[in-house]
């Protein structure tokens, strides 16, 4: 064993009774030399240093005929970067201990790294990071083996009930819309190593660079780090925003599968990040389908009848109107009788808001859970990551108990109302008998 | 302990005043009369705590006829007591702005909750009044046996890689009780009494077969005094004899094929492995990790390197090892062929991996690599309490005792290249070995229901 793992490994046992009590998340927020913007929360407790940089080259971004691009475009990123081919990325990243990750959600493109503090590791973990997001190789030959790969994985993927699911109701929910854009067969075999190249030159810019970083570092570090990650990108153009949904005509899509449980998804755009009603409806939400084993979905068709193992109901706020979603599997001959009774659920919800106390529990269990949500490096790195990429206030988390307070029965019901209009919900059953 | 803290200020530059005592102890462990241990492990860096109590009963401890009992009987445990009525347990931890579920496993049961640290002694009553007064009622049994059933749909039967796993562990284990799946067959599921949860809770449920495992931003000696007031009113009854059903050794490679809808063909090949029993002696399950790294435990390992990026031979492979199990041991590898690429040719480069380990060996850079893994992983666990929590838990669970893990993380650096090539040569041997393959279906020729179990 090495003398710096024997260190580390004696050092290990002491981190757990530092006593570093944590009030609150003090965010600081710049903007690097380069145009990023950058969020910063220092902590000290632990030897490691977590960054993501974010970009807005999710898939929303995707072309209309190159549904996939945005995804395959960050899976090779990691593959060869700058001196380093893709065995040498991986290695070094081993040999370091240092973990990259992210991917491409809906709007955002994340690139991740989590790494040891100590300065003869970080520094060379940061420069891998910097390789990644700079000077991607896009290799051809990798390019074929990973299209390969993704289609094969989506083959797969399709033969899947809760996919089959999930696709036919975005589908259904956003049509044409960005939103609506899903990689198929077609679409991955229509792709060539140069829509990759210029889609990160296009989107993977440091005006639109989004660096958050939690962990070891001193404001001065933090503030060299972000310039380094982002100097070499190119400055760019923000990237125009994604039009508007609409809300689709409300339906039931039945599409057959062999499965032994039906899956069942109900739901429509309905909800931007930054919308006043966002409190409200969350509040809401706990008492319909979010707060876990005792929401009214949970109560009703787990609890009473023994429809569902899982059930529940979400709303997902994206940069323009994400989904709200109820969700449940069962036995397929019941699938009927399970989607009614969600359905009723939903409509006496509509129909009388939250009971007083349902509100109470509401607000105590998301008010008190609080801490909950910020007690690890990670978590707080997900939390900040997401008010820096949607633009939301730096008081975000320090005004967040306050917010959920101030809501009211009559407001939940005005904001379900102007939200989840029943006319426009789009209802898929896959396997239901 | 001078030595260590300036090592440490000199590492990562940081200021802490720290009691020497305190690092000696932390974890702190207190037994109390009825047999109950409490560990508790002081983490001050949010103001939170995970509360966990683990039973020592899973479902290796089950019978034919009744598998799946150990998780119905976790699902019932939230089903209310004299006090807490059905469903108050999930409503008083949402109010206190907790967290909380539960997990069975083949080894353990368990159960917890993510609170506010001022909430910890109301879960500790909470955890305490069920342990020995859960209801149990026939109409709460009658809706959650469907509720138990729909889990087995969702996760197994309607999962083919989930189905030939459940197929593999049957036919890899004869004997031993691993070879039932913890949800159960859905026969045994089907045909469940309430009597059936209630001979399980009689039997395993009391503090004597039970440890609380506790970390967070708290006193010990709070929690201690704490613990004696809630988990210490309860009487301790002797527990039944366990038998240890050996696993017979295998004589001759197994086979099995399972047919579910699905796109890509699966292997999984299962070569039978031992376990840690005792952390000073032993030295094959260390080698077996460290082997288990140098294939597929990060990016660089072997599997993706040659059998996805170099050959093109999978989409996917992996390797699986867990060496602590209170049951044997089974070493995993798991690979989905290419598009054009048979299962046959799968196995064979499987199989080529694993002889050029036992012919060459593995390289030191190898085996430093997979050292900087396992240090850095150590690192990463300390940002998660619940994975600190975990980590006690387990290692209890399956008979080693938590202060034994530092010792195993130290066992785990002194692997050498010798003995990793030395396990290769002596359990990747085809007499233990039991093949599965996931024969994938098309979707409209598949049987209309896959509900039915696995029957060889």
């Amino acid at each position: 064993m090495d003398k710096m793992k024997q260190k580390l490994l004696l050092a290990l046992s002491l981190f757990a009774v530092i006593q570093f009590a944590q009030a609150g998340v003090r965010i600081d927020h710049w903007q690097a030399p380069s145009g990023a913007r950058v969020y910063f929360v220092e902590s000290r407790a632990l030897p490691i240093v977590d960054v993501q940089v974010d970009f807005t080259a999710g898939a929303a971004q995707d072309p209309a005929d190159k549904a996939g691009l945005a995804q395959l475009t960050r899976g090779l990123m990691d593959l060869g970067a700058g001196g380093m081919d893709e065995n040498e990325v991986a290695m070094k990243l081993a040999d370091l201990g240092a973990r990259l990750g992210g991917g491409a959600d809906t709007d955002r493109a994340s690139v991740s790294l989590r790494t040891l503090a100590m300065p003869e590791k970080r520094t060379a973990a940061f420069a891998i990071l910097r390789a990644v997001l700079a000077e991607p190789r896009f290799d051809e030959a990798v390019f074929e083996r990973e299209r390969t790969r993704t289609v094969a994985a989506l083959r797969e993927s399709l033969t899947r009930p809760e996919t089959i699911a999930s696709r036919a109701f975005w589908a259904a929910l956003y049509g044409d819309h960005p939103y609506g854009r899903q990689p198929t067969v077609d679409s991955l075999g229509q792709l060539a190593i140069d829509d990759l190249r210029s889609f990160h030159a296009a989107r993977y810019t440091a005006r639109s660079a989004v660096v958050t970083i939690v962990g070891a570092l001193s404001r001065a570090e933090a503030e060299a780090l972000a310039q380094q990650l982002t100097e070499a990108l190119p400055a760019g153009e923000l990237p125009a925003p994604i039009a508007a949904a609409t809300l689709p005509q409300g339906g039931e899509l039945r599409l057959p599968h062999p499965a032994a449980q039906a899956h069942i998804q109900v739901g429509l755009p309905a909800l931007k990040r930054g919308d006043p009603d966002f409190y409200a409806l969350m509040v809401g939400n706990y008492s319909l389908g979010g707060g876990g084993f005792v929401s009214r979905l949970m109560k009703e068709v787990r609890d009473k009848r023994g429809f569902a193992y899982s059930v529940y109901s979400y709303f997902a706020p994206m940069k323009e109107a994400g989904p709200f979603q109820i969700g449940l599997q069962t036995k397929r001959e019941q699938a009927k009788d399970a989607l009614k009774v969600a359905r009723d659920e939903l409509q006496r919800f509509l129909a009388e808001g939250p009971s007083a106390d349902e509100l109470r529990a509401a607000k105590a269990n998301i008010v008190g859970s609080f801490p909950l949500r910020l007690d690890s490096n990670r978590k707080i790195l997900d939390n900040v990551a997401a008010i820096a990429f949607y633009g939301l206030p730096l008081d975000y988390l320090d005004t967040y108990a306050a917010n959920v307070q101030k809501v009211t029965a009559a407001e939940v019901r005005a904001a379900f109302a102007r939200h989840v209009k029943p006319e426009h919900l789009v209802t898929v059953v896959v396997a239901g008998d | 302990m001078t030595m260590r803290r300036n090592l440490l200020a000199s590492l990562f530059g940081l200021a802490c005043t720290l009691a020497a005592p305190q690092i000696l102890a932390n974890p702190y462990e207190h037994k109390l009369a009825n047999g109950l241990s409490v560990i508790v492990k002081e983490d001050r860096r949010a103001p939170t705590a995970v509360h966990m109590v683990w039973y020592r009963a899973g479902s290796m401890d089950e019978s034919n006829g009744t598998t799946g009992v150990a998780h119905v009987l976790e699902h019932m445990m939230f089903k209310g007591t004299p006090k807490v009525g059905p469903g108050e347990f999930n409503r008083l931890v949402a109010a206190a702005g907790g967290r909380d579920n539960a997990f069975t496993s083949r080894d353990y049961t368990a159960y917890f909750q993510q609170v506010p640290k001022e909430k910890l002694e109301e879960m500790m009553a909470l955890e305490a009044d069920r342990m020995r007064h859960l209801n149990l009622s026939a109409d709460e049994f009658a809706q959650e046996i469907k509720v138990v059933m729909e889990e087995r749909r969702l996760r197994t039967d309607d999962q083919p890689q989930a189905r030939l796993f459940e197929a593999m562990n049957a036919a890899a284990f004869q004997t031993h009780p691993y070879r039932r799946p913890i949800i159960g067959w859905m026969s045994d599921l089907e045909n469940m009494t309430v009597q059936d949860a209630r001979d399980w809770y009689e039997r395993w449920y009391v503090p004597n077969n039970a440890y609380v495992v506790i970390v967070g931003d708290v006193d010990h000696q709070a929690v201690f005094r704490a613990a004696e007031k809630t988990y210490g009113a309860l009487k301790a009854r002797p527990l039944p004899v366990r038998k240890p059903q050996d696993e017979p050794a295998q004589a001759g490679s197994r086979r099995l094929t399972v047919k579910a809808p699905a796109e890509l063909p699966v292997l999984i090949m299962g070569y039978r492995a031992p376990v840690l029993r005792d952390v000073d002696k032993d030295v094959d399950p260390y080698a077996l990790e460290m082997l288990g790294s140098v294939l597929a435990g990060h990016g660089a390992a072997r599997f993706s390197k040659h059998l996805v990026r170099e050959q093109r031979l999978a989409v996917s492979a992996s390797a699986d090892y867990d060496a602590s199990a209170r049951g044997p041991g089974m070493f995993y590898l798991i690979g989905t062929p290419s598009q054009g690429k048979t299962v046959a040719e799968m196995e064979a480069g499987l199989r080529a991996e694993i002889a050029r380990i036992q012919e060459e060996g593995v390289s030191t850079e190898e085996l430093e690599r997979a050292k900087s893994q396992l240090v850095a992983s150590e690192v990463y666990k300390l940002d998660s309490m619940f994975a600190q929590a975990m980590e006690i838990g387990q290692l209890e669970a399956v008979g080693l005792p938590y202060r034994q893990g530092e010792r195993i993380i130290e066992k785990l650096q002194a692997v050498t290249a010798e003995q990793v090539r030395d396990v290769a040569r002596r359990y990747f041997v085809d007499d233990s070995l039991t093949v599965g393959v996931l024969d994938p279906q098309p979707l409209s020729a598949a049987p209309r229901r896959a509900a039915a179990p696995i029957r060889h």
